[in-house]
């Protein structure tokens, strides 16, 4: 065996072992896991059968955790894909055992994300009215409203990154059916297409890879506009902005960044691959996140600032409501969290390890979610009409259907990791070949 | 406005004569089975009144003013409940209403955030009557089940019922011919409702009065409610 053979024999059991046996700790894990998942389909189902009652929502907020926590996960969807596509098409190497595990994430967070309109709606037995579909009565959705859009751009941006996820597992799942046995070795071979590591196959790979990235790049985009379109169409205090779309972009791109810093330093430390997943990939993300906390920063900055200086005395009302009370404490957390920790920590380059860098992206998802509950709830508790404010206080059934949505993640996530490289083997071992 | 088909509804509100006695609520209530609520349910903002009336106060202890100001849907012109609903559960018709589809509408409850007036309620749960309340449910209204958005529909089967009563006697629709509950339940006689396209009507000269002005009307929503009020 020539040493260049046996560096890429090395690389491949390294990134294939995590892919056999699961011991206690994993199962205990997802064990758990599954059970939080459960209590939540067991709330849903209890919502369901009782009502929108089960809920904290009372008039005037109409939409509560269900709609943060929509916002919130879309926003995480964006790790992935996005940050892949970029390194991607800029050619970053460092990128290869980056991509994966965010294009991971993009998939479930959307996913996850997508429930919540289904889980918010009155009657969710009749969702499929949303959908463009030919009737006897000729009746159809509602263009006109951002609701429509926002499926279409959420289903869209779900096919695209499943597709985008899916290209380059190809030739690992090729890998896979030859180095495994019985059932799984021909599930792989079936999910590799035939892939027999031709030249044209690769050639069409990499066009196939480099199209998709083009694609989903936009998509993304245009998908979290359409999210922030949602509050920005509407007539509301504060929702009213235009700053919103791109608002949201930038925010989706940040929490995007600090999920994928979180998983990764999970996967690194239980999945052994230290050697792969280096110091210096989590400081180019930890640089990432410290730009897009900076851009984080100057978007709210400046849509609380035209608000303040503009005075119209309808938007001050939820202005105020955001700085007093509850509400202002969770608008300073949210600038620690967002700005103030991130910002320290990575701005000074001594204090940049992966240990910060990890907390850093703690925070991150912290203040995102926090700024998604800014953003919608101030809003709706102060309508135009004085009179008619009210409170919101979320009820044992949301809280306990936002934590399953966490489990579900994690539990999607160790799945994945035993079912496949979460590493992409070949991309791996091109870069070992240059 | 005008260059509509008749007739085109509207109210107007003489809040200078509203004593806040609620009457209107409770007629409301009566005639469109608007479900009631248990006193829990109450506290946490979940009652459903299609009219309601606003408090305001003014000035300081013991300098209190108190002015009353009876709430309904404004059955916008330019209503922002309309275009954000995804399967078209609310339209505005040909007579300016703005109409609420229940079977339509699957519960995205975006309509009721996106009006300024805070007048679309939602049915968190399947509408209850204590006993025997339930034996006075008005036939000619439906009974909207969990999950649904209602609201003030200007008493729309008094509408219809006006018309067809006037059509098998053969004769024209004439001003006070319908009133909504609200209207009829007045004490005070501070409501007036008919067609703003008849110059004539009572509701076209209260709304042309001095007094009168439109709630949030600097939103561009045209509402077809009138508030009359002194220094207006």
């Amino acid at each position: 065996m020539t040493p260049a053979a046996a560096a890429e024999e090395r690389i491949r059991q390294d990134l294939l072992r995590p892919l056999s046996g699961a011991g206690a700790g994993y199962c205990a894990a997802a064990a758990f896991c599954a059970l939080i998942v459960a209590a939540g389909a067991v709330a849903w189902g209890l919502q369901i059968d009782r009502g929108m009652v089960v809920t904290g929502l009372a008039r005037p907020v109409y939409w509560g955790f269900y709609i943060v926590n929509f916002v919130f996960w879309i926003g995480i969807s964006h790790a992935g894909t996005l940050i892949s596509a970029i390194l991607r098409l800029t050619d970053a190497g460092w990128r290869k055992p980056v991509t994966r595990a965010a294009e991971a994430i993009t998939l479930f967070a959307l996913m996850i994300g997508g429930m919540f309109p289904l889980i918010h709606l009155g009657r969710v037995w009749l969702f499929y009215w949303l959908l463009p579909y030919p009737n006897e009565r000729l009746l159809w959705p509602n263009f006109r409203s951002p609701l429509v859009w926002d499926m279409t751009a959420i289903l869209t941006y779900l096919a695209g990154s499943f597709l985008y996820l899916y290209l380059p597992l190809i030739p690992d799942f090729a890998l896979l059916a030859k180095r495994t046995t019985g059932l799984r070795s021909k599930i792989c071979g079936l999910l590799s297409l035939g892939w027999s590591g031709a030249d044209y196959q690769w050639h069409a790979l990499e066009r196939a890879n480099k199209l998709m990235a083009v694609i989903i790049l936009a998509i993304a985009v245009s998908v979290h506009s359409v999210v922030a379109f949602d509050f920005s169409m509407s007539l509301a205090p504060m929702w009213h902005s235009t700053i919103f779309a791109p608002y949201f972009v930038a925010g989706a791109i940040f929490s995007g960044i600090g999920a994928l810093v979180v998983v990764m330093a999970a996967i690194r430390k239980f999945l052994r691959l230290e050697n792969y997943l280096r110091p210096v990939h989590f400081d180019n993300l930890g640089k990432l996140l410290l730009l897009m906390s900076v851009v984080w920063l100057y978007f709210t900055a400046s849509e609380h600032l035209t608000v303040w200086y503009g005075n119209n005395p309808l938007e001050m009302n939820v202005f105020q409501a955001r700085e007093h009370g509850g509400f202002g404490l969770a608008s300073v957390l949210m600038v620690v969290c967002n700005f103030a920790i991130p910002f320290v920590l990575l701005g000074i380059r001594k204090l940049r390890t992966i240990p910060t860098i990890v907390f850093s992206g703690f925070s991150v998802l912290a203040g995102m979610w926090l700024e998604r509950f800014l953003i919608v709830l101030p809003t709706l508790a102060n309508p135009p009409l004085r009179a008619a404010a009210g409170t919101y206080l979320p009820s044992a059934v949301e809280l306990v259907i936002t934590a399953a949505t966490f489990a579900s993640m994690a539990l999607l996530y160790l799945l994945f990791v035993k079912a496949v490289p979460i590493i992409a083997v070949w991309e791996y071992e091109h870069e070992a070949d240059g | 406005m005008t260059e509509k088909k008749h007739p085109q509804w509207a109210m107007a509100i003489d809040l200078d004569r509203c004593t806040g006695c609620e009457g209107c609520v409770v007629a409301c209530h009566a005639e469109n089975n608007v479900p009631l609520t248990s006193p829990d349910e109450a506290e946490r903002g979940r009652m459903k009144h299609w009219i309601r009336i606003d408090r305001y106060y003014e000035g300081t202890f013991p300098d209190i003013r108190v002015k009353y100001r009876p709430v309904m849907c404004q059955q916008c012109d330019d209503a922002p409940c309309e275009p954000v609903c995804p399967v078209y559960a609310t339209y505005q018709n040909e007579e300016g209403l703005n109409v609420q589809v229940y079977n339509r509408c699957v519960g995205t409850r975006y309509c009721a955030n996106n009006c300024p007036y805070t007048v679309r309620y939602f049915n968190y749960e399947d509408p209850f009557w204590p006993e025997p309340l339930e034996l006075q449910h008005n036939p000619d209204v439906s009974i909207r089940p969990g999950g649904v958005m209602e609201k003030c529909t200007f008493c729309l089967q008094r509408i219809q019922r006006g018309k067809l009563e006037s059509k098998e006697e053969n004769r024209e629709l004439a001003d006070g011919d319908i009133q909504p509950a609200c209207v009829q339940g007045c004490p005070a006689e501070a409501m007036a409702f008919g067609d703003i396209a008849d110059p004539e009507s009572k509701v076209s000269r209260w709304a042309g009065s001095g007094r009168s002005t439109q709630l949030l009307d600097e939103l561009g929503t045209k509402p077809r409610v009138f508030y009359l009020e002194k220094g207006a």
